[in-house]
């Protein structure tokens, strides 16, 4: 029998932690209770809602055009992704399809919105286990993109310019070549990004073995995106099934081996690769195209032209419609999914016919990601936590919706 | 876009689910290219478990859980989950529905997942959940009274906080609106044409 075995028996070595709602590491927040024995965590019990905002009602009382704007709110570090399924889900309902130009700029922005987030969540992850220089270099890159959101939108983050039908607007040539320019320097960037954590004694230890995700996990728990991927599952909803115009694009779907916490920021590294590649062939593929319409000419659900509106009352009756009604869509429901930065996130629309939704389930892919954090945490450490939790990607605008 | 192709291959399926399972299933059916099957609330747990561990369906991922709410109806809610195959590569949607007071049996014995799913929905609209682990109120504040995602549920809500500096706390009042929430009935412009003009009584004489 070894001498330690009466400490096991006395209470004084199990407590009871209260971490959170304000804390750096819980990314928003999150409160958990965390039962454990020593350091070794037993028992997680996590409290959300400290950021509920009732978006889901809000979306019952304003027409399809208004919610928009309550994506962005969602992911707040990858609004365009949010608001791409939000314009899926009533694409797929009236059955339209986007003009090509259009289709061309949302993957691009979504592209870009992919970098921002994974270069957040690989910043503030490496600072959650120490490191805290990366997190400024990731968000020097960041804030060059939230540029190209704002010349693009005008606005860095909430940026509102996905439309039912296509986008808003229609991008400048120099902010196509400014992107461009932009993708040229990028790897290079995250070479020197990689060169400090990759191979990082300290990052490795904190990190390798920590938080696996087995194959079990993800279909228990209903992992998705790099949760998914970091395991060795090829699974991408942008190559299984494709939307927008995905499937001509050439692009790898990185995987881990382990499914461990490092795996899983290999994989966002590469990921980031990819999205660059992406981003230069949109761009290739606009140039060849040449320019095109960006929304759904002549139909109920884009506004008509200002210069037709000074000469046409019904272009003017029109646009009065639009920005007061709305468009109606028609009854039926659908399930309209994209792939997120932090996985499959997914809108359920059900349309009664009128100018607004019945119901609009929003599905959150960090929702059953924070769900599994008992799982994951059980008999780790209790600094293992805030590095699980970092790879989790947890965003708190769409867990509490 | 929808193709023929996917719609025939899932009608085969929801035929092959209808016939291996014909208590669960009440009927499917397809539309935007997304199949559909409207199940028997009692049945959910044996047709969920049917379709997770059969070869052709291979549904393992639990997407999504909701509730929706049909006041009118005399078993208001509907309970909707979503389904994914990532062998296969297809999605289904299960819909049953229940009432207020009517337990749906819980399927967090199937996927672990479906807890904080099921969790919402009571939190939203009430949902009961039979043999659920741990039925708590998972988006609402501590000590939240209501369902607010019911459609009788008013937008505004019915209380609001702030902080109370005088108290030192954060204190919970009624809701006071400087202006009433102006929610815009875009769907009947001629409302006025279909209710009774002063003078109408006179119509049939009774003046």
């Amino acid at each position: 029998m070894p001498d330690t075995a009466h400490i096991a028996d006395m209470d004084d070595r199990k407590f009871t932690l209260n971490f959170g709602p304000q804390h750096p590491a819980a990314h928003g927040v999150l409160r958990m209770i965390l039962d454990l024995d020593g350091e070794i965590v037993t028992r997680v019990d996590s409290h959300i809602g400290l950021l509920h905002r009732g978006t889901e009602k809000l979306l019952e009382y304003k027409t399809y055009l208004q919610g928009m704007p309550y994506f962005d709110r969602l992911d707040y570090c990858s609004p365009m992704n949010q608001e791409h399924a939000w314009c899926l889900a009533i694409e797929k309902l009236l059955g339209v399809e986007v003009p090509r130009r259009a289709s061309l700029i949302r993957v691009m922005y979504s592209e870009i919105g992919r970098i921002m987030s994974h270069l957040l969540n690989v910043g503030t992850g490496v600072m959650d286990v120490g490191a805290l220089t990366p997190i400024t270099w990731c968000f020097e890159e960041r804030e060059k993109l939230c540029v190209f959101y704002e010349r693009a939108s005008g606005s860095r983050m909430h940026a509102a310019y996905f439309r039912p039908g296509g986008v808003h607007q229609d991008l400048p040539q120099r902010l196509i070549d400014d992107i461009a320019t932009w993708c040229e320097q990028f790897p290079e960037k995250l070479d020197q990004i990689e060169g400090l954590v990759t191979e990082n004694r300290i990052f490795k230890q904190r990190n390798v073995d920590i938080g696996v995700v087995d194959q079990r996990t993800i279909l228990d728990w209903g992992f998705s995106g790099v949760m998914v991927r970091g395991s060795g599952l090829a699974w991408d909803l942008r190559r299984s099934q494709p939307y927008e115009c995905y499937s001509e694009l050439d692009f790898k779907v990185p995987v881990g081996k382990h499914g461990d916490n490092y795996d899983r920021y290999v994989c966002r590294m590469e990921e980031m690769r990819e999205s660059v590649k992406i981003i230069l062939q949109c761009i290739d593929l606009m140039a060849k195209d040449g320019p095109g319409p960006v929304l759904l000419a002549g139909s109920k659900l884009s506004p008509p032209r200002r210069g037709e509106m000074k000469n046409s009352m019904e272009a003017l009756i029109h646009h009065f419609k639009l920005y007061t009604e709305g468009f109606h869509v028609p009854e039926g429901e659908c399930y309209a999914a994209v792939e997120a930065p932090k996985g499959e996130f997914g809108v359920y629309l059900v349309a009664d016919g009128t100018n607004r939704p019945y119901r609009a389930k929003i599905r959150a892919p960090g929702y059953p990601h924070l769900q599994a954090m008992d799982h994951l945490c059980k008999g780790h450490q209790l600094a293992d936590v805030s590095a699980v939790l970092g790879t989790l990607d947890i965003v708190f605008g769409e867990i509490d919706r | 876009m929808v193709t023929m192709m996917d719609t025939q291959a899932l009608s085969e399926l929801a035929a092959h689910i209808e016939s291996r399972m014909p208590d669960a299933v009440r009927s499917w059916q397809i539309r935007v290219g997304e199949l559909t099957l409207l199940a028997e609330r009692d049945h959910i747990v044996p047709l969920l478990r049917f379709l997770r561990d059969d070869q052709q369906c291979n549904f393992e991922t639990f997407i999504d859980a909701c509730g929706v709410d049909y006041p009118e109806r005399s078993e208001r809610f509907e309970v909707v989950y979503h389904l994914l195959s990532m062998r296969m590569n297809h999605r289904i949607r299960v819909r049953i529905r229940t009432d207020e007071e009517t337990a749906v049996p819980s399927v967090v014995s199937l996927w672990p997942v479906a807890n904080w799913f099921e969790r919402e929905a009571f939190d939203m609209y009430g949902i009961q959940f039979a043999d659920h682990p741990d039925l708590r109120r998972i988006l609402t504040d501590y000590g939240f009274e209501g369902w607010p995602l019911r459609k009788d549920f008013p937008l505004t809500g019915h209380y609001e906080v702030r902080y109370d500096d005088l108290e030192k706390r954060v204190i919970y009042e009624p809701v006071k609106l400087a202006q009433e929430y102006r929610n815009f009935d875009f769907l009947s412009p001629w409302e006025g044409m279909t209710t009774v003009i002063p003078g109408d009584e006179k119509v049939n004489g009774d003046v």
